[in-house]
């Protein structure tokens, strides 16, 4: 029954119907059987259709809630295959303001539709929405922010625009970001807008929450890329925020900063863009390339101005690193262009095993990913070889995988690998995929002239394959041995002269025209076959494609130079053929041969250099990567991947010259930035550990801030950790709220081994700078290992008295410690007591002198108090702890018969007379005088009864008392101590 | 960014389209429609496709194409990677993202694109967030609807929007609390003819179900973390954490989700479980062939190695097989040319054994290469790489949650070449 009426209908209602793809389902076909009997509106333009929608009409006009649900499913339902709904919009319109929920977002579905095509109607629910952005429920404020703006109607324009304004300053993040949203919509329907907008961005970009960073960034990007000046202001808390930006954001505002980056900072491998010239000549491997780079580096630092790269370009590569190990491929993908853009060569690496995570992800993800990857594999090679195996090809791979992957093993290939390379080629060769075989051809020859160790092995290799059955096959390696023979003809006239026989077989035209040309220019090497191959082609020249009809006058044209007495006819008879050619270009090319080689009274002087033109020696050709020189696309761009300027793809600016004032991103406004150090848990949440780094690390970010500009602190971390209530975090928390209050005095931690005791007060007016000779700030003894001052990422960093103290630094802001031998610390003046105060005993970690197993019940400890031992300031204080574990009193403890090296000193603690009763503990100082070395001191340890032969032997850092020391004097210092002094302070500074 | 979506099937209908700025004429999937007719193989679709006035990129996942039509600049991968998501997001509303699925439920699929992206910008696409604002059919809740004319679109603004946990919906009640892990692991290997091991890697993926009341703060940690050489977090891991301790510290989403997917390092030797005896020839001038492949297990540390399936893409010049399978069976696909061999499990006393006579067209040349066979195999409770769990606490409430994990271990890309 439905089934025969819906027929019916169909030829009815013949100009609805037909545009449609697809049939249409019975429910609606249904509807359109209940009105059949009607009559037929006379003139409509579109019969069924209007009746069609009577029905619908009915339902939305009625009261109850489920019709009006139904209809707009239905309507939506249409929507969503694409047929016409518009002429319901009057129906529909009027539900804009429905108590129901769900039929008013589907009215909203429709109207975002539809309104651009029924402008004054649209009009009609204008102000239901103005109503909605004053609704005291932040849903409803930004739904009808979104749905205003999404209306493409021009004259509401004014009215966006204030929704917009308003909705910026709005309590709720998400109506700022919704507001965000709507600046580009607002912008695509009157650009006319702009300067009002920018403001708006202005605006947004200052806003301090996650949820909008992502969004307003996005519109940046679309309406005003170009005022990168915005963003100065914006870029620590931008670069401080990304790790708990939403996936989406993270990408958009990746690409952003690393243009941004490029504008500001100055290249990271400008010391070795010179180098690279030179060294890429000389040496194949790029590996070569690494180790000869740092000699070289030294040598060019010393005549030039060294780089120092600037802690914000510093901030950005940190802080994004986190992000490669997201589970979004286009996040990973934007942090591995970031990498490649900015990072310096030496630290580009950490990128290629996070791009071949990738290869296992979905074929599209793998086809952009590879594109990417076989751009960087050009540049730097070094990166993916570790990974050469991840590109090898499965048989199951679609082709277009399989020709990526080929690419990329071939710009893998160097000496070392190539003979792995050509033996997985040689399985591909095999292969079914045909496609896949000539482009694996292609890249043996691409193999074989870049590396000219194997160029023999694959010329064999290439000549066996003209015995294929494949033609295909065939003729791409006739193809590729045309070129690879243009570099060394004179050895190999057996595979011209095998080729010469190809002839007879092979059709592929482009392949014919090979070996014609080959035979043509090697003609003398091989004087016999040419002239036959010659006689051959003759023969078939009318039959032959027009590409081969060329490489035929040429070939005969060569071989009358050469060797005109047997050829002279047999090129009179070429060139006749040609002359009457249906295709003008052989016309012409006979006319113009047939002048320049055969003297005639009128051909002019060109006939004496008749030879020298033809038989010229010519350039082998270099079988490039279609890939080179893509990387001046932005990598994982739309453009880079179609190598051509995509609709609003924004250039990547060249690196300048001289870096633009880098003050411009130092914030006066208080408390925006929440300084250098931040790096937070991966997610939007912090765990217990890295929220308390975070936010300890913060805290001292932003005093650093703070110092700079004498103003007290805004701590505006979103205080993630109130999820959390372990007593721990609230202990940490409460310290680091006692040292905000404080003004910057830094909290002594908790966890032991990485807290740094000493703590220094920044707020204090900086003492002025000390005279210290660069002699006794680092003995050389001990410059080698300076572990002990180690701060990990956790510690609590001790005070920099200006930010960003060490060019080089990679993750927190570095302490500008002076470093200060207990054993010279008489030569510099006496430390103020202020700069030293007394560790808290708990926190220094404690070295075992004695155990209680081998002491039998008494046990010694003992720890670097750090400060000069009071009676010598040579000596090293320490703090000895011993408790009495027996059962029974110990008497006349006492140090006995010091075992020193020559120069050590000992200053032993007096003889505690006293009975240590069992459970007791005792402490005690002694001096000692290591002379800056880390031997051991040996001495005995007596009781009444036992002596318990003991050592001390003090790690490096303990022998150093910490000293407050401007950023310019630290520079100063570690500029005129020793290089390796420098070499050795980094690495714990970029732990 | 992403100004209109097409999902296309197979036959070439354009099911569904949703644009987020003006409209886009359906006659831009012409230019799709050429490209898929250049491809031959719906595989070798390029995924970004230029046109005059737009560019096309798609995605095809479970026989539906994704087509999105971009305007200007946008980084591929992220649009490739919302259309993927756009797909999960379907499979994990209706249990499978097919054509059927998303015809019978065009108005929540609406819905959903409304919510996933404004103005072409990603907006919501946290399973747990869209799942407040639109709640998932269920055939319960339609009968309700249906009745009580209720809706089943969410009229309170997610919180897990605002939160800094978007991925965890508040307020979320068990009566059994439970926690379960899967650790699946999967070997992606090429064997060449001799039998000895091309290129052999272990991929990993841990999957989770939680289902946790309130606000569950769990931490995971392994016996042998150092294993892990590259890893991939969801969103919810604290990276810091792991850095510093190799402990997989978060706060869950609400059911089923990955919690990391990981690389075992490359210096581990892989263990391959299986290995391969192999004889396939095709005989010079003659319509037949040989062929003779036996499976037997190795190096599988005491377990069974089960589900054993076999396919070969038969070269296009064998017209039939004629073979005995002394385990499990055999079909062969003329049309497609593939022979699939279910072989089922592994046992050592007797090795399967596929062997018979290949029929070749009359008349055509001898096939040049010999096909590569794909092995599929499934090991329970083992996890090949070695990486063991080693605790499962969890602080922040105060129920004991029932914790489970679970190992597996199966061939990924494992390919033979013979």
């Amino acid at each position: 029954m439905a089934q025969d009426k819906c027929h019916l209908i169909t030829q009815v209602g013949q100009p609805q119907v037909s545009h449609c793809a697809t049939p249409l389902p019975v429910q609606e076909s249904l509807a359109l059987g209940k009105h059949l009997g009607k009559a037929l509106p006379a003139v409509s333009p579109s019969p069924a259709a209007g009746r069609v929608h009577d029905d619908l009409k009915e339902m939305l006009d009625s009261n109850k809630d489920s019709l009006k649900l139904e209809a707009m499913k239905r309507i939506v339902a249409m929507i969503a295959r694409g047929k016409n709904a518009s002429d319901l919009f009057p129906a529909v319109v009027k539900n804009v303001a429905c108590k129901n929920i769900e039929v008013k977002k589907l009215v909203y579905v429709y109207l975002v539709r539809y309104a651009e095509e029924q402008q004054d109607l649209a009009l009609l629910s204008i102000s239901t929405f103005q109503r909605g952005l004053k609704d005291p429920n932040q849903l409803i404020r930004a739904s009808a922010l979104r749905v205003l703006s999404s209306i493409r109607v021009p004259i509401i324009v004014p009215i966006m625009m204030l929704a917009i304004k308003e909705a910026a300053s709005d309590m709720s993040p998400y109506v700022r970001k919704t507001a965000a949203h709507a600046i580009p919509k607002l912008y695509s329907l009157d650009s006319d807008q702009k300067d009002q907008l920018i403001e708006v961005i202005e605006k947004l970009l200052a806003d301090k929450t996650t949820l909008v960073a992502g969004s307003v960034v996005m519109a940046f990007e679309e309406v005003c890329p170009e005022r990168i000046d915005l963003i100065h202001k914006n870029y620590r808390k931008l670069c401080n925020l990304l790790i708990d930006v939403e996936e989406w954001g993270q990408v958009v505002i990746i690409n952003m900063l690393t243009r941004y980056a490029r504008t500001q900072f100055l290249s990271p491998n400008q010391n070795e863009s010179l180098l690279e010239e030179s060294a890429e000549k000389a040496f194949y491997g790029s590996e070569e390339e690494d180790t000869k780079e740092p000699k070289a580096e030294a040598a060019s630092l010393a005549k030039r101005k060294p780089y120092v790269m600037d802690p914000d370009h510093r901030l950005l590569l940190r802080n994004t690193k986190p992000l490669l190990q997201s589970r979004n491929a286009a996040v990973v993908m934007a942090v591995a262009q970031l990498y490649f853009h900015l990072a310096p060569k030496a630290e580009v690496g950490v990128i290629a095993k996070a791009l071949v995570r990738l290869l296992r992800s979905h074929r599209s993800v793998q086809y952009v990913v590879l594109q990417n990857v076989a751009t960087m594999s050009i540049k730097r090679r070094g990166m993916f070889e570790p990974y050469l195996k991840s590109f090898y090809i499965r048989s199951t791979d679609p082709t277009q995988i399989k020709i990526l992957k080929l690419e990329v093993l071939t710009n893998l290939a160097n000496e070392t690998n190539i003979s792995t390379i050509l033996r997985e080629f040689q399985t591909y060769i095999r292969s079914m995929d045909k496609d896949f075989v000539a482009a694996t051809i292609q890249a043996i020859g691409r193999c074989a002239t870049n590396i000219g160790k194997v160029r023999d092995t694959c010329l064999n290799g290439l000549v066996q394959l003209l015995s294929n059955r494949d033609e295909l096959v065939v003729a791409e390696s006739v193809v590729v041995i045309k070129k690879l023979l243009q570099m060394q003809p004179a050895q190999h006239s057996e595979i011209i002269k095998h080729m010469a026989k190809l002839t007879d077989n092979i059709q592929v035209p482009m392949a014919r025209a090979s070996i014609l040309w080959l035979i043509g220019e090697y003609c003398e090497h091989v004087p016999k076959i040419a002239p036959d191959v010659l006689r051959k082609m003759a023969k078939s020249f009318t039959n032959e494609e027009d590409i081969v009809k060329l490489q035929v006058i040429n070939l005969a044209a060569k071989l009358y130079l050469t060797n005109s007495k047997q050829s002279k006819l047999l090129t009179q008879y070429v060139l006749n053929l040609a002359k009457y050619d249906q295709n003008y270009d052989i016309r012409d090319r006979a006319r113009f041969i047939r002048q320049l080689i055969v003297p005639t009274e009128k051909s002019g002087a060109l006939n004496k250099y008749a030879k020298k033109l033809f038989l010229a020696q010519k350039p082998a050709p270099i079988l490039e990567s279609s890939f080179k020189d893509r990387d001046h696309f932005q990598l994982g761009s739309l453009s880079h991947l179609l190598n051509a300027k995509a609709v609003g793809y924004q250039e990547l600016p060249d690196w300048p010259d001289e870096a633009p004032d880098p003050s411009v991103r130092n914030v006066e406004v208080r408390g925006a930035p929440q300084g250098a150090g931040c790096m937070g848990g991966q997610g939007g949440s912090v765990s217990e550990e890295s929220g308390s780094s975070s936010s300890s690390s913060s805290s001292s970010g932003s005093e650093e801030e703070e110092e700079e500009e004498e103003e007290g602190s805004g701590e505006q971390s979103e205080d993630k950790e109130e999820e959390e209530k372990r007593p721990k975090r609230k202990d940490k928390e409460g310290s680091r709220k006692a040292a905000m209050g404080s003004a910057g005095r830094y909290p002594l931690g908790k966890r032991g081994s990485s807290v740094n005791p000493f703590s220094l007060n920044p707020a204090v007016t900086p003492p002025p700078p000390q005279p210290i000779p660069s002699s006794s700030i680092i003995s050389t003894s001990l410059v080698t290992d300076l572990e002990g001052l180690t701060l990990t990422d956790t510690s609590l960093t001790p005070a920099v008295s200006v930010p960003h103290a060490l060019p080089g630094m990679s993750r927190d802001p570095c302490p500008s410690w002076g470093l200060q031998v207990g054993g010279s610390a008489s030569h510099t003046p006496a430390p103020r007591p202020r700069q030293l105060l007394s560790p808290a005993f708990g926190a220094v970690r404690t070295y075992e002198l004695l155990h209680r197993m081998a002491g039998e019940g008494l046990s010694v400890e003992y720890c670097f108090s750090r400060r000069p031992f009071p009676g010598d300031p040579h000596m090293v204080a320490v703090h000895i702890q011993i408790s009495n574990n027996t059962d029974a009193e110990v008497k006349s403890l006492r140090v006995s018969e010091p075992k020193l090296l020559s120069g050590m000193r000992i200053q032993e603690f007096p003889e505690i007379g006293t009975r240590l009763a069992p459970g007791d503990t005792a402490n005690v100082v002694m001096g000692i005088d290591f002379c800056d070395s880390t031997q051991a001191a040996n001495f005995q340890l007596c009781t009444h009864t036992r002596h318990f032969y003991v050592s001390i032997q003090p790690p490096v850092g303990e022998l150093m008392a910490p000293v407050f020391m401007s950023e310019n004097e630290f520079k100063k210092e570690q500029g005129e101590s020793l290089c390796t002094v420098v070499d050795s302070c980094h690495p714990c500074c970029s732990q | 960014m992403i100004h209109s979506l097409f999902l296309i099937n197979c036959s070439g209908d354009i099911f569904l389209e949703k644009h987020w700025k003006s409209v886009v004429s359906q006659s831009v999937c012409d230019y799709f429609f050429e490209a898929q007719e250049k491809a031959i193989d719906v595989e070798n679709v390029p995924p970004v496709i230029s046109t005059p006035h737009h560019y096309l990129i798609s995605i095809y996942r479970d026989k539906i194409f994704f087509v999105s039509v971009i305007q200007s600049e946008v980084p591929p991968l992220f649009v490739i990677e919302f259309l993927h998501r756009v797909a999960d997001t379907f499979q994990d509303y209706f249990g499978e993202c097919s054509e059927t699925a998303i015809k019978d439920n065009v108005v929540i699929v609406y819905e959903l694109l409304e919510e996933m992206l404004d103005n072409g910008f990603p907006l919501a696409t946290e399973s747990n967030i869209l799942k407040e604002l639109i709640k998932p059919p269920t055939i319960l809740r339609s009968v309700v609807n249906s009745i009580t004319g209720s809706s089943n679109v969410g009229d309170t603004l997610p919180t897990g929007q605002l939160s800094n946990i978007p991925w965890r919906r508040a307020g979320v009640k068990y009566t059994n609390n439970e926690a379960y892990f899967d650790v699946v692991e999967e070997i992606d290997a090429i064997i060449d003819k001799s039998g000895s091991t091309v290129f052999a890697e272990i991929q990993g993926v841990i999957d989770s179900c939680i289902k946790l009341s309130g606000m569950p703060d769990l931490s995971l940690s392994f016996m042998n973390p150092r294993l892990l050489d590259d890893v991939s977090f969801h969103p919810c891991i604290r990276f810091k954490r792991w850095e510093s301790e190799r402990v997989l510290s978060f706060i869950p989403p609400d059911g089923n989700f990955r919690l990391i997917s990981y690389r075992v390092s490359s210096q581990n030797l892989v263990a391959i479980p299986v290995y391969v005896k192999h004889m396939i020839s095709f005989k010079e001038n003659s319509s037949s062939g040989r062929f003779d492949v036996t499976i037997g297990p190795k190096q599988n540390m005491g377990k069974t190695v089960e589900s054993v399936v076999m396919t070969v893409h038969m070269p296009k010049a064998v017209l039939n097989m004629n073979l005995t399978a002394t385990q499990g069976s055999y079909t062969f696909d003329p049309v497609t040319k593939v022979l699939t061999w279910d072989v089922g499990k592994i046992t050592p006393q007797k090795l399967p054994n596929l062997k018979g006579l290949v029929n070749l067209q009359s008349g055509a040349p001898k096939p040049e290469e010999n096909p590569s066979l794909n092995i599929q195999f499934k090991i329970q409770q083992l996890a090949i790489s070695g990486l063991k769990v080693n605790r499962l606490d969890m602080y922040g409430e105060k129920y004991k949650p029932f914790k489970g994990v679970k190992y597996i271990t199966k061939a990924g890309k494992f390919q033979v070449r013979t």
